[in-house]
């Protein structure tokens, strides 16, 4: 296992892009993990503002202020604690669903399967936004109910996903062979198909993270995530609420906007690779 | 031979195994009434052509198919399908695949793959050896990879072709079956390995009172390993017997025309089959092999005055033991 680690680790070095995007994630992850440091809660009151209200960049605020006088790094820096940990806990929670769904379906074949590609099929057409919308409205107003509310949104892709790949691994003659030892459902399931569906799973969990993070963005916009809490989501809807489109207020806009941009490409970076890396068919291209 | 030794460790009673049709196309009857006896310490090669139902008997025998009809029994006693009395049933009949590289999984080391039967079956699979590590190194040295230790932490891909069919024969070893239900077990390998794979198998029926069924399209490999042969066509044993006799003076015309084909040595120009190839999805009445049938083409039938039989009666199903059988209109059953 660890040789074939080293393996996919040296194939990983070869996708320069994916290389860029880990790099720029681990940044992105020590500045959210460091903010701190930087920003104590005075920055973030919204009552003890260190600044005039929407002052343009300027050498004591390298990216301006905020509509209530915040300075704009400081706030874009404490954002990106909630836009990961929303974006990485709602991707486990909707690659988890999605996973268990799919190795099921595609695992039990009959009834189970039709059942549950059934609710797959009906969670997959209903507008995602819609219905994370409601979720977020009927739920206590908050960080956890978006995460509830994207993760049980998003999950429908990766359980179609998943179940594809186990069907094509569930006919692959050692499972054949595992069930002529006399291996149960569960044996099959947990050594056989998991083992196997890792790269997948891996690759689809960075592909959904950016689009979490995205959906966070867009229910905080819509003024359905926590108001107290700082995230790019937050201030983009503060910043609207406010005007500064219409005012023409570049600083306040862009700083949570590249940011949610720079975040949700170096997850796709990363994931196009890994799965370039781990899918045997696609080695060497990408 | 004992008394013990005359009775099939392994039997299939009037099997049926029928595949439904997809959207409004007949089913397709894949076995269609077969009796066969495997007894112990005996290799019996089951011949056919691809699509004959080999494969089908195979699983079906394993417990990995439901038969429709009739039921496969271990010595003597009908399988059960509940999950408990399948899993004791698992220990006493193992399966060999035809491609080992798509028999393991390519993340799995050689031991872990080994081991796999027994993780499955707990202590009791492990039987007078104390732990699993043991009774691995002694199921691989057995199919002959020596020394074990060695080849432990190896991976498939690491392995020749014949090594990987050796580890997959110990993986069915490693539970000390009765039987071993070997599917093509050399089709995929080189030449040159073959005749060490089936010298393994003879060796395990000689050391070990081991029975083996192997299903094999490929009559020179009955001849070398068979006790006896039992040959199918669309899913049904049309002729059976002792491997002399059937390969040295066979009867059932099929049989003749898989001979002709097979060896070179014989002088006699090959039988080649004419007419479509055969589908279980539209059995043929009467004998199921009269449309390709040499017998009945060049007139040998109709001198017999049974051409008329031969489109219309079915000779009937063969039944098992040990005995030679033929289900050919030409040669109807003395009494």
């Amino acid at each position: 296992m660890s040789g074939s680690l080293a393996r996919s680790l040296r194939e990983y070095r070869n996708h320069r892009a994916g290389v860029v995007g880990l790099a720029a994630l681990l940044l992105f992850v020590a500045l959210a993990v460091g903010a701190p440091l930087f920003v104590t809660a005075r920055d973030l009151s919204a009552v003890y503002a260190p600044g005039a209200p929407r002052q343009p960049p300027s050498s004591h605020f390298l990216l301006g202020t905020d509509a209530y006088g915040r300075s704009m790094l400081a706030v874009t820096l404490w954002g990106a604690r909630i836009s990961l940990a929303v974006g990485l806990l709602a991707t486990m929670m909707s690659v988890g669903i999605g996973s268990l769904t799919g190795i099921v379906a595609g695992h039990f074949r009959g009834w189970v399967s039709t059942l549950l590609m059934r609710v797959t099929d009906w969670f997959l057409v209903l507008p995602t936004l819609v219905l994370a919308a409601a979720l977020a409205s009927v739920m206590h107003r908050g960080i956890v109910t978006v995460i509830i509310a994207i993760g049980l949104t998003a999950w429908p892709g990766t359980a179609r996903l998943v179940r594809a790949q186990t069907l094509t691994l569930e006919a692959r003659p050692y499972v054949e062979r595992a069930k002529a030892l006399g291996a149960g459902d569960w044996h099959v399931m947990r050594r056989h198909v998991l083992p196997n569906l890792t790269p997948l799973i891996l690759a689809q969990t960075t592909l959904s993270v950016s689009a979490a993070i995205l959906m966070e963005a867009t229910l905080a916009f819509l003024g359905l995530s926590d108001p107290t809490k700082v995230s790019w989501g937050t201030t983009l809807q503060l910043a609207q609420q406010v005007g500064a489109v219409s005012a023409g207020d570049w600083w306040i806009l862009l700083p949570p906007g590249l940011a949610i941009v720079a975040v949700a490409l170096a997850f796709t970076l990363c994931g196009r690779a890994l799965e370039a890396t781990l899918n045997p068919r696609l080695e060497g291209k990408g | 031979m004992s008394t013990a030794a005359s009775l099939p460790v392994l039997s299939a009673c009037g099997v049926h195994v029928t595949f439904p049709g997809r959207r409004g196309r007949e089913s397709a009857r894949a076995l269609d009434g077969v009796n066969l006896d495997v007894y112990p310490s005996e290799i019996l090669a089951l011949v056919g052509e691809s699509g004959c139902g080999k494969t089908t008997l195979a699983r079906t025998l394993l417990g990995l198919e439901r038969p429709s009809a009739g039921d496969v029994r271990f010595a003597g006693v009908p399988l059960a399908y509940s999950p408990r009395s399948l899993r004791t049933y698992r220990r006493r009949v193992q399966l060999v695949l035809q491609d080992p590289m798509g028999a393991l999984n390519p993340r799995h080391t050689v031991y872990e793959a080994v081991a796999e039967g027994l993780r499955i079956h707990g202590a009791e699979a492990l039987g007078s050896f104390g732990d699993e590590a043991t009774k691995v190194a002694d199921a691989l040295s057995r199919a002959g990879l020596r020394p074990p230790e060695r080849f432990f932490p190896r991976y498939p891909h690491e392995l020749s072709g014949g090594q990987r069919q050796r580890v997959v024969i110990a993986g069915a070893l490693v539970l000390d079956p009765q039987v071993i239900v070997a599917d093509e077990p050399v089709a995929s390998l080189d030449a040159s390995v073959r005749g060490e794979i089936l010298k393994l198998l003879l060796g395990l029926r000689d050391d070990s009172g081991l029975s083996a069924l192997v299903a094999t399209h490929d009559l020179g490999l009955a001849w070398n390993v068979a006790d006896r042969v039992a040959v199918m066509y669309l899913g049904r044993i049309v002729e059976a017997g002792p491997v002399e006799t059937i390969l040295r003076s066979p009867e059932h015309p099929y049989t003749r025309a898989l001979l002709s084909v097979a060896s070179t040595a014989g002088g006699n120009p090959p039988v080649i089959l004419s007419g479509e190839a055969p589908d279980p999805s539209h059995v043929p009445a009467g004998c199921r092999f009269h449309p390709r049938c040499p017998a009945l083409a060049s007139g040998v039938a109709a001198a017999a005055g049974i051409a008329e039989a031969c489109r219309s009666v079915d000779p009937g199903v063969l039944p098992g033991g040990r005995g030679a059988g033929v289900a050919c209109h030409l040669y109807p059953p003395s009494s």
